[in-house]
């Protein structure tokens, strides 16, 4: 049996994983955005906080995926089920090109501009709303990219945690040495990665030429 | 007369006034113990180099910056007890090139105060319009972003943006300094014209000696911080302060071209 007699003999259960992976990775995305563009926009508020932050993230960025999802297994009501701990593991590691991008982007644009608006009696919401983040979209959507991109890579690694996803097939192909299980897994999981990629790039490109009508 | 120094100084006719202010930031001081007042209908230029402390003079009118020592009143009120927002919004501010903001059309870019003081939208696109006939501009531009237009246009984008909510007070810093000549010199008569109309309280910095004089009902000349001369624009070149003089040396004609 070669790898697409596998793909279609298994088509369903392709089909359920490749919708799990989409959740996992997708509300992994969205908790990461929903917590790191609100942090990244504070800390050009605060600033003293900017280290704190961004260096926080950072240490959750090199804490092994594998060893990460071992430390929240014991946390209660996330450690019952596999796939709230894999959210929250693949959100922390989302937060940091969130955070980042959020900050840079900001930080980028143009203080001319910011002047201006700020002369022209903008309030510091309306300055945030109308022409900062706006004009920091691009390089926040790039972050948000590399957020979900890194999400999808590794919700394969969350099946360990019996959270499901495309992993599950990586996982049991390699119980089974068995390459073509492998394949189901990582082909689609590959081929979801490129796909949001490519369209959040489209995105970024689209959002960038703001910048430069100026 | 252009030392407002009591403080019951509730004469209204008096836009801004400088009193002893003084601007330093990182004990580096930019501005030292300015004593200047602007009256209603009165266009005021601020002459200097770049660096002699113009465009902190201006900042501090509008709160951008406070001033470290002494006060600044406009229309009678410390700008310390003015809300800034309300301040800024009666205070029209115009950048080099505009400051327009790239990702706003034209209509937006002017529409800007109008729309955060929540003005009617009929009443808004009535003034955009007229603001577009004030400025010399073709209403086909309002739907153009800055990036589509020459350097003159968003010029006079960001001189209708600030005339949008009608503010007392013009503040315009290096207003027409990126224009080529030609462009420029129409700028400066067209805003002479307009300042005659509007009769507004108007700040103008520049470098560029013919620009005040053309502009001008009073010069003030900055160097270092400190206000050098504060004369009527009639009488300024026949100041016999030292600067002065090298100033309008730098400005006296047309050089003979070079015959070899």
């Amino acid at each position: 049996m070669n790898f697409l007699q596998f793909m279609m003999a298994n088509r369903q259960q392709v089909f359920d994983l490749t919708l799990e992976h989409i959740t996992l990775a997708g509300v992994a995305t969205l908790l990461a955005a929903l917590v790191g563009i609100p942090l990244g926009i504070l800390i050009t508020r605060v600033p003293q906080l900017s280290r704190a932050v961004l260096g926080g993230a950072n240490i959750i960025q090199t804490i092994p995926s594998l060893a990460l999802f071992g430390f929240l297994l014991p946390a209660p009501w996330i450690g019952e089920r596999g796939g709230r701990l894999a959210i929250l593991a693949l959100a922390l590691y989302g937060l940091l090109p969130l955070i980042r991008n959020t900050y840079a982007g900001i930080r980028g644009v143009d203080p001319a501009i910011v002047e201006a608006g700020r002369a022209m009696g903008l309030t510091d919401r309306q300055l945030l709303v109308q022409v900062e983040l706006p004009l920091a979209s691009g390089v926040i959507v790039a972050g948000l990219r590399i957020a979900a991109v890194l999400s999808i890579g590794l919700a394969t690694i969350a099946a360990a945690i019996g959270a499901g996803g495309l992993g599950e097939f990586i996982f049991r192909g390699l119980a089974m040495v068995n390459n073509q299980v492998i394949l189901a897994g990582a082909i689609p999981a590959a081929l979801l990665a490129l796909m949001v990629d490519f369209a959040l790039g489209r995105l970024e490109r689209n959002l960038g030429t703001l910048r430069l009508k100026s | 007369m252009n030392a407002p120094t009591n403080h019951e100084s509730a004469n209204h006719k008096l836009a801004i006034e400088f009193d002893h202010a003084s601007f330093q930031i990182n004990g580096r001081p930019l501005l030292q113990d300015l004593v200047l007042s602007v009256k209603q209908g009165e266009t005021l230029v601020l002459l200097g180099r770049s660096g002699s402390g113009k465009t902190t003079t201006l900042k501090l009118i509008n709160r951008l910056l406070s001033p470290t020592s002494g006060e600044v009143r406009v229309n009678g009120q410390r700008t310390a007890e003015w809300d800034p927002i309300r301040l800024r919004r009666s205070v029209g501010y115009v950048i080099q090139d505009g400051g327009l903001f790239p990702h706003f059309t034209v209509e937006r870019n002017i529409a800007l105060v109008p729309r955060i003081e929540n003005w009617t939208q009929p009443r808004i696109d009535a003034r955009v319009r007229e603001l577009m006939v004030t400025v010399g501009l073709s209403e086909d531009l309002l739907s153009r972003y800055p990036s589509q237009l020459s350097g003159g246009q968003r010029q006079r984008v960001g001189v209708a943006r600030a005339l949008a909510a009608d503010p007392p007070i013009l503040i315009l810093d290096e207003a027409f300094g990126a224009l080529d000549p030609i462009t420029r010199s129409e700028m400066q008569k067209e805003f002479r014209a307009l300042q005659q109309r509007m009769k507004k309280a108007v700040i103008f910095v520049t470098h560029d000696l013919r620009e005040a004089l053309l502009l001008a009902d009073r010069i003030a000349l900055m160097e270092e911080g400190r206000l050098v001369v504060d004369l009527p624009a009639a009488e300024f070149s026949r100041s016999n302060d030292p600067l002065v003089r090298a100033y309008v040396e730098a400005f006296s004609g047309l050089p003979d071209p070079k015959s070899s």
